[in-house]
């Protein structure tokens, strides 16, 4: 099959790769790209567990198509680190306990990222809103809407 | 009495914990939020192929004739495996403990028993060459009657699910259609009995929808061994499950694990490293067999549907006397974990309560549902829903407050559970003051005053005699009508009876003789050991 040569930048990297027509973002990042942080749950855009950030904005990398990207800044959980130091987001949510399995994560954490670099000190529904699009199985809500709001809280919008 | 050997390891033991009250951090946390934890799929191996399996579009068929001729053509194909590949393709997950027989295939041979059955599986260099390569499988099927109901089920002339069981029940104790339970005389107690109230319940099938997917990667390692990169709850469970199908020893396979996007309980059954493994055999390459979301929420074991018709006798003071429980669990098409469900079930009925006369029967049946498994707390969750909402039910039919008429009729430590195991550390009481009090709800003050420690034993610890069933196989006939209740209706409940309830009568001098620790008690098996 034909392959389309990519360039985008991957967490403030430039990288080139090659796909197949109709490859998605999620198989480009963790094929391609060796990112493993998004992770696949469905599919279908309704579980979350793939998102990453398309210039800031959050988006189901399982949905987008990679072409799309061609050019753009693409950031994921595995980027959050600043250094060997956490992201304020990452630090919270190892506080406030708010992983179980660890699969939603990531998802979570760039959801919640796209949430506070918009809106710095969100309201508890607004976190809510936020991570509505994120589906966590151990149902583990609470505990990561509190630790978004402690994130929030102790400046985790200031960007890592 | 089990005992620790404090003396190994004495110097790195400390045993003045206090870890209670306190946050601990997880082990895995650092690696969940930074990305890095490792699922099974994480894994992406040098020249590894993609397996997908075409499943049953009936629920029940015979398979005339698999043409693979076309599909074995497509690009990108290298092996199509069918069910004479597989080495052993006749299992079930408890023969590892000896209990039942193997009445489950890998890949279909001759019929197929639910819909979404594995017939045929495909390797090939991409998930959607092996799309493509199976849209070109043609399978010549004959439609047969099916049984979705597990009453229908049971019934003579119903169709047979599973030739392994041809009366769509499991066996037990080699013998029975049904796993049973006989304390005292329920016939006799509900003739003595102020009310008598039955009624059926029924829990659906549950899907646990973990956010990760089933799944596994195979891949041939040194010295003929393989290598297997899973997201089973159960790694040796499944190490096991894998050698006995492939036929190979254990020590030849090499299960790595422990890292799983959510189970409870839905990644249990083994469902693709049988199949992984037999690809990476078949290939010499590394294989990977992934459920997509579809096949998971439909395909994937769910927790097992039950119906369970409840029939209590009870005094106007609140006692209930007798509690019959009639139990049939869906297991769908093979029995995976439903039996073992079901002895769970009868070792909880009649839930924690002490009542001198109590009769269950519970049946695992086949139907052309797709095979139901463990999810937390299987057996008992949906017991425990129809009984607490029987409990409800008799509450409002005596009148008495329901918070109150647990504890009324909660076991005590001393008294004799139905099993013929004396009650120790009880507690049911003291929750139900604790949930009282959380909830602001007011007992009187002889229920504030109840204790788990006190009032039980004595009369309580007595085995009543126990009648013999006519014939140990005699069907019951099942009373079809729900009985109406005022508390079905929200009618006005009966004037509450505000005399004082009499919990226990007096203990007489000594306490019966306890036989625990003596013996121990094999509960899959029913046996003492």
């Amino acid at each position: 099959m034909a392959k389309t040569a990519l360039q985008f930048r991957h967490n403030d990297r430039e990288v080139a790769v090659f796909v197949d027509g109709g490859t998605s973002l999620l198989t480009a990042l963790r094929d391609s790209v060796g990112d493993h942080s998004p992770k696949f749950g469905c599919g279908q855009g309704g579980c979350g567990a793939c998102t990453v950030l398309i210039d800031g904005e959050a988006h189901l990398s399982c949905l987008t198509l990679a072409e799309t990207v061609e050019g753009r800044a693409i950031q994921t959980a595995d980027g959050l680190k600043n250094g060997a130091a956490l992201h304020p987001l990452q630090a919270a949510f190892m506080e406030n306990f708010a992983a179980q399995c660890g699969y939603c994560t990531p998802g979570m954490l760039m959801a919640a990222k796209a949430l506070l670099d918009h809106n710095p000190q969100p309201t508890r529904q607004d976190v809510i809103d936020g991570i509505a699009g994120n589906i966590c199985r151990c149902t583990g809500y609470e505990p990561i809407i509190n630790a978004i709001l402690a994130a929030a809280a102790g400046g985790g919008a200031r960007r890592a | 009495m089990f005992e620790l050997r404090k003396d190994i390891f004495a110097d790195e033991r400390d045993d003045n914990l206090k870890e209670i009250g306190k946050g601990t951090q997880r082990q895995d946390m650092l690696g969940h939020v930074t990305a890095t934890s490792t699922y099974f799929n994480d894994h992406k191996l040098q020249g590894m192929l993609h397996l997908k399996v075409l499943r049953s579009p009936h629920s029940h068929a015979r398979l005339r004739r698999i043409d693979l001729a076309e599909a074995e053509r497509m690009p990108g194909v290298r092996r199509i495996l069918r069910g004479a590949d597989v080495p052993r393709n006749l299992n079930t997950l408890l023969s590892l403990i000896n209990f039942g027989l193997d009445d489950e295939p890998t890949l279909a041979v001759d019929k197929v028993r639910y819909k979404g059955e594995p017939i045929v599986a495909v390797v090939a260099d991409s998930e959607r060459e092996a799309f493509e390569a199976m849209g070109k499988i043609r399978v010549d099927y004959e439609p047969l009657p099916a049984v979705f109901d597990v009453e229908e089920a049971v019934k003579p002339g119903a169709p047979v699910v599973n030739e392994t069981y041809p009366k769509n029940t499991f066996t037990f104790h080699e013998k029975y259609d049904h796993q049973k339970l006989r304390f005292g005389d329920v016939e006799r107690a509900f003739a003595a009995s102020d009310h008598v109230l039955e009624q059926r319940y029924q829990m659906s099938p549950i899907e646990h929808a973990p956010t990760e997917t089933n799944g596994s990667i195979a891949a041939p390692d040194t010295n003929g061994r393989y290598v297997v990169y899973t997201s089973t709850q159960a790694l040796f469970f499944s190490l096991d499950t894998s050698a006995k199908i492939l036929d190979v020893p254990s020590n030849k396979l090499h299960f790595i694990g422990g890292t799983v996007g959510g189970g409870f309980g839905g990644k249990v059954d083994t469902l693709t490293e049988p199949l992984a493994i037999l690809g990476a055999m078949l290939t010499g390459r590394p294989v990977r067999y992934m459920f997509g979301r579809e096949e998971e929420m439909q395909f994937g074991s769910p927790r097992g549907a039950e119906r369970i018709f409840i029939k209590d006798g009870i005094r106007r003071d609140g006692r209930i006397m007798a509690r019959q429980v009639r139990g049939y669990f869906d297991s769908g098409a093979y029995t995976r974990l439903s039996s073992y469900a079901v002895i769970k079930c009868v070792a909880h009925i009649p839930g924690p309560y002490t009542i001198p006369n109590v009769h269950a029967d519970v049946f695992c049946v086949y139907t052309n549902r797709v095979p139901a498994t463990a999810m937390r707390g299987f057996g008992v969750t949906a017991m425990d829903f129809a009984l607490e909402c029987q409990m409800d039910k008799l509450a409002h039919l005596v009148g008495m407050d329901p918070m109150e008429f647990r504890i009324l009729n909660a076991y005590r430590d001393g008294d004799m559970k139905a099993h013929r195991r004396v009650a120790k550390n009880t507690a049911l009481i003291e929750c139900v003051q604790v949930a009282a009090e959380k909830a602001k709800w007011t007992l009187r003050d002889e229920f504030k005053r109840a204790s788990s420690l006190r009032d039980g034993g004595g009369k309580r610890a007595e085995i009543p005699p126990t009648p013999r069933d006519p014939g140990a196989m005699a069907a019951r006939p099942v009373t079809p009508a729900q009985q109406r209740t005022s508390y079905d209706r929200g009618l006005t409940p009966p004037e509450p009876s505000r005399a004082p309830p009499t919990p226990a009568p007096p203990p007489p001098a000594a306490a019966p003789a306890s036989s625990h620790g003596a013996t121990r008690f094999s509960s899959v098996f029913g046996r003492r050991r």
